[in-house]
C-alpha cells in the first residue's frame, strides 16, 4: 500500500500533542505493512465473513416505497453486521492490526456506544485489555450498550465534563492515549481525527460502498441515481460513498442532525452550519464560537451528536461533490417509526436522519433512479430514547 | 521593543542559573484577579506563562482543564487574555500558551500582532507540531513573536533535530508521557530524554508538565535552563479563601523555588 492520505485537501493534518507523533508514524507504517499481507489479509477478511456476516445484504425497501413514492429504494443491511452497526468493520480491523503491533490495551470513545461494543467484542475476541470512554449523558440514554461492554469485560468510564457527550469521551481517550501511548492503541471510532486515522477508517469502511456498489449493479443492472448515508463524524458515510466518487451520475447525500432546528443553535450539522477549524487532532468543519471555542452539539442521536466531522467530508463538501443536508430530531424520530411500521426494522437513530431524507426529497430524486441508503445500525439500543420521545409505554 | 525571540534569549543568557517559569490560567479564577495572580509571581519569574482558556485541552490534566472552564463559563475570551499580557508589560518576557483553534480562529496573522502590540514575546502551541507550523511560524516571525516549540520523551532524536532547527527563544521539554497535572520523576529516563534533547537542539531547554515542588524544580534545574510550574499554583489559587490569602501563597511559593533555582533571596 503507498502513503497513507494525510491531506484531504487542504483538511486532515496531525494537530495533536508532540507526543502521540510517533504513535501517528508507527500506526501508518503498521497499517501500510499489513493491508498487503496476504496472512493478515486472510485473517481479517475471514473474520469479516464468519463473525461479522459479510457480504451484508442489499434489502429492496417495497414498504418504504409504498409509503415515500419513491419507485426504488435498497437498504445496505450494515445493521444486521455483528454487535449491530457497521462500527465493527473498522473495530475489528483496527484491533487486529493492534494486536500485529504488540499492542497489550485498547481504548476508544463512544457516542451511541456502537463503537465501544464493537471495540470491546474485537477486544475480547483478541484477547486484549479494552477501557471506552463514554459522556455521562450517552451512558443514561444508551444504558443497554453500556451493560454489553461490562458484559464483553471491558472497562466503561464514564466523562462528566461539559455536556457528557462524545466530544467531551474523545477528548478524555486522547489524553488517556498521550499518557499511555506506549502499550496501548486508541481505537478511533469515526473518519475524524489526526493523520493516518481518517484514511485507515475509511478504508476499512470502503467495504460497505464497495459490497453495495456490486450488489446493486447484480440486481439492477445500472447504478442508483443516490446514495444516502447520516453523517456523524463520517464513517459511514465515506465507507459508503468512496465506491460512488468516480461516478459522477450517482448523487451522494450526506445526512447531518439538524437537532431542534439549525437556527436553534443545537443541532450537530457541522457541514451546513460550521466553519473550518481544529478539533481532535485535524482541520476540518466544526461549530465554533468567533473565537474558536468549539461549541456543543445537540441531537437526539448520540452518535450524531458531535461539533466536528471527518476531513474528507470536508473536503467533498467544498467539491461540490457530495451534498450535505441535516434532519431534525423530530423528523428522525419520524422515520424512526416509519421504517419500522412499514418495514419491520427498527433502524438506529442515526440511520433514520437518512431515511428521514428520503421520506422529504425521496420522490423527486428516486425518480431518476434507485436510491441506496445505508442503514448503519439497528434500533435496539435507542428504544429506552425512542420510547420516551414517542410516548411509547412498555 | 526587541522581538520577542530576542528578549527570551536575553532572559535565557542573562540569568546565569536555570529560569523560574510560572503559568497563570489568563482569567481564572476572573481576568482581574489572574492578573493580581501573575503580579504576585512576577518579582520571582524570569518568564511568565500565559494561558488562553480552550474548550477542548487536549494536553491538559483535570486541574486546568477546569481553570480554563471556569474562565470561559465568566465569558473571558481570547482578548481578554492578551490585555492581562499587556498590563504585564515591563516585567518578565510574557509567552502566551494557546490551542491553535484559538490563533486560526482571530486569523494567525491578527493574533499574533495583537499579541505583539501587547508586548506578548513567544507563544506556545501545544496542539501544533513542528511539520503543521508552517504558516503560524511565518506570521509570528512577521508579528516578531517567538513560536516556542514542544518536545516530548517520545520524539525521536531526527525529530528532535528538525524542531531545534525551527525554535525559538527557547524549546519545551514535555517532562512526562501524559497531559499537565500529574507528578514528573526526576530520574535517569528523564535525565536521558534531556541528554537526547541537548545533542540535538541549540536553543536553551524549559522542563514542565508534572513540576510540583521547588525541590523537584532544582533537581531539573541541575539538567535544564528552566523550569515550569503550571498546575500546583492554579491549585494554590483554588485553596486560598481569598484573593489576598492566593498572592500571598503564591508569592512564597515563588520565592522558594526562585532561591531553589540559584536566585538570590529576596528580603521578605
Amino acid at each position: 500500500m503507498s502513503e497513507l492520505r494525510e491531506r484531504f485537501g487542504e483538511y486532515g493534518g496531525r494537530f495533536v500533542p508532540e507526543t502521540v507523533i510517533g504513535a501517528l508514524d508507527e500506526l501508518s507504517e503498521a497499517y501500510r505493512g499489513l493491508a498487503d499481507d496476504p496472512a493478515f489479509r486472510a485473517e481479517f477478511e475471514g473474520l469479516l465473513s464468519r463473525y461479522v456476516g459479510r457480504p451484508t445484504p442489499l434489502y429492496r425497501a417495497r414498504g418504504l416505497e409504498r409509503s415515500s413514492g419513491a419507485p426504488c429504494i435498497y437498504l445496505k443491511r450494515e445493521d444486521l453486521c455483528h454487535t449491530g452497526a457497521h462500527k465493527i468493520n473498522n473495530a475489528l480491523g483496527q484491533v487486529l492490526l493492534a494486536s500485529r503491533m504488540g499492542k497489550r490495551r485498547i481504548i476508544a470513545e463512544t457516542g451511541a456506544g456502537q463503537h465501544g461494543v464493537a471495540t470491546a467484542t474485537a477486544a475480547a475476541l483478541a484477547g486484549l485489555e479494552c477501557c471506552v470512554y463514554m459522556g455521562r449523558e450517552d451512558m443514561r440514554r444508551q444504558r443497554l450498550n453500556v451493560v454489553r461492554m461490562r458484559m464483553l469485560g471491558a472497562e466503561v468510564r464514564p466523562v462528566d465534563t461539559g455536556t457528557g457527550t462524545l466530544k467531551h469521551a474523545t477528548s478524555e481517550a486522547i489524553r488517556d492515549w498521550v499518557t499511555n501511548v506506549g502499550a496501548t492503541h486508541y481505537v478511533i471510532g469515526s473518519a475524524v481525527g489526526p493523520a493516518p486515522y481518517p484514511e485507515i477508517v475509511a478504508d476499512l469502511q470502503s467495504v460497505i460502498g464497495d459490497e453495495a456498489r456490486e450488489q446493486v449493479l447484480a440486481e439492477d443492472g445500472r447504478l442508483p441515481a443516490a446514495v444516502i448515508a447520516c453523517v456523524g463524524g463520517g464513517s459511514n458515510a465515506i465507507g459508503t460513498f468512496r465506491a460512488f466518487l468516480g461516478d459522477d451520475e450517482v448523487a451522494l447525500v450526506g445526512v447531518e442532525a439538524a437537532g431542534e432546528g439549525v437556527d436553534t443553535g443545537r443541532h450537530g450539522a457541522s457541514l451546513g452550519h460550521g466553519r473550518p477549524g481544529v478539533l481532535h487532532g485535524s482541520y476540518s468543519y466544526l461549530l465554533q464560537d468567533d473565537d474558536g471555542q468549539v461549541v456543543e452539539a445537540h441531537s437526539v442521536s448520540a452518535g450524531l451528536d458531535y461539533p466536528g466531522v471527518g476531513p474528507e467530508h470536508s473536503a467533498l463538501r467544498d467539491a461540490g461533490r457530495v451534498r450535505y443536508v441535516s434532519a431534525t430530531d423530530e423528523e428522525a424520530l419520524r422515520a424512526f417509526t416509519w421504517c419500522a411500521r412499514a418495514e419491520g426494522i427498527i433502524p438506529a437513530l442515526e440511520s433514520a436522519h437518512a431515511l428521514a431524507f428520503v421520506a422529504r426529497e425521496g420522490a423527486e430524486l428516486g425518480a431518476r433512479g434507485a436510491l441506496l441508503v445505508c442503514l448503519s445500525g439497528r434500533g435496539d439500543k435507542d428504544v429506552d430514547a425512542a420510547a420516551a420521545a414517542l410516548g411509547i409505554d412498555a | 521593543m526587541p522581538d520577542g525571540a530576542a528578549r527570551l534569549d536575553a532572559a535565557f543568557a542573562g540569568a546565569g542559573r536555570p529560569l523560574f517559569i510560572p503559568y497563570v490560567m489568563g482569567g481564572f479564577p476572573n481576568p482581574d484577579a489572574s492578573l493580581a495572580c501573575a503580579r504576585a509571581l512576577a518579582p520571582h519569574a524570569d518568564v511568565l506563562e500565559l494561558g488562553i482558556p480552550f474548550s477542548d485541552p487536549l494536553a491538559d490534566g483535570p486541574t486546568i482543564q477546569a481553570a480554563g472552564q471556569e474562565a470561559l463559563d465568566r465569558g473571558v475570551r481570547p482578548d481578554d487574555v492578551i490585555e492581562i499580557a499587556g498590563a504585564l508589560d515591563g516585567g518578565p518576557p510574557v509567552v502566551l500558551m494557546s490551542y491553535v483553534n484559538v490563533l486560526l480562529a482571530a486569523g494567525p496573522r491578527a493574533f499574533l500582532e495583537r499579541a505583539a502590540r501587547a508586548g506578548v514575546a513567544g507563544v506556545v502551541v501545544p496542539d501544533l507540531p513542528v511539520d503543521e507550523a508552517g504558516d503560524i511560524r511565518d506570521a509570528a516571525g512577521r508579528a516578531g513573536v517567538a513560536l516556542v516549540p514542544l518536545v516530548a520523551p517520545t520524539t525521536a532524536a531526527a525529530r528532535l533535530a528538525a524542531v531545534g532547527r525551527a525554535a525559538q527563544g527557547f524549546v519545551y521539554c514535555v517532562a512526562v508521557t501524559g497531559v499537565t497535572g500529574g507528578e514528573v520523576a526526576v530520574d535517569a529516563e528523564l535525565r536521558a530524554f534531556l541528554g537526547r534533547a541537548r545533542a540535538n537542539i541549540d536553543a536553551p531547554l524549559a522542563v514542565g508538565f508534572g513540576v510540583r515542588t521547588p525541590g523537584q524544580a532544582a533537581a531539573i534545574g541541575e539538567i535544564a535552563d528552566g523550569v515550569v510550574i503550571a498546575s500546583q499554583l492554579i491549585r494554590l489559587v483554588e485553596q486560598a479563601q481569598d484573593l489576598a490569602t492566593a498572592q500571598r501563597s503564591l508569592e512564597g511559593f515563588a520565592a522558594d523555588v526562585a532561591v531553589a533555582l540559584g536566585a538570590a533571596p529576596t528580603p521578605a
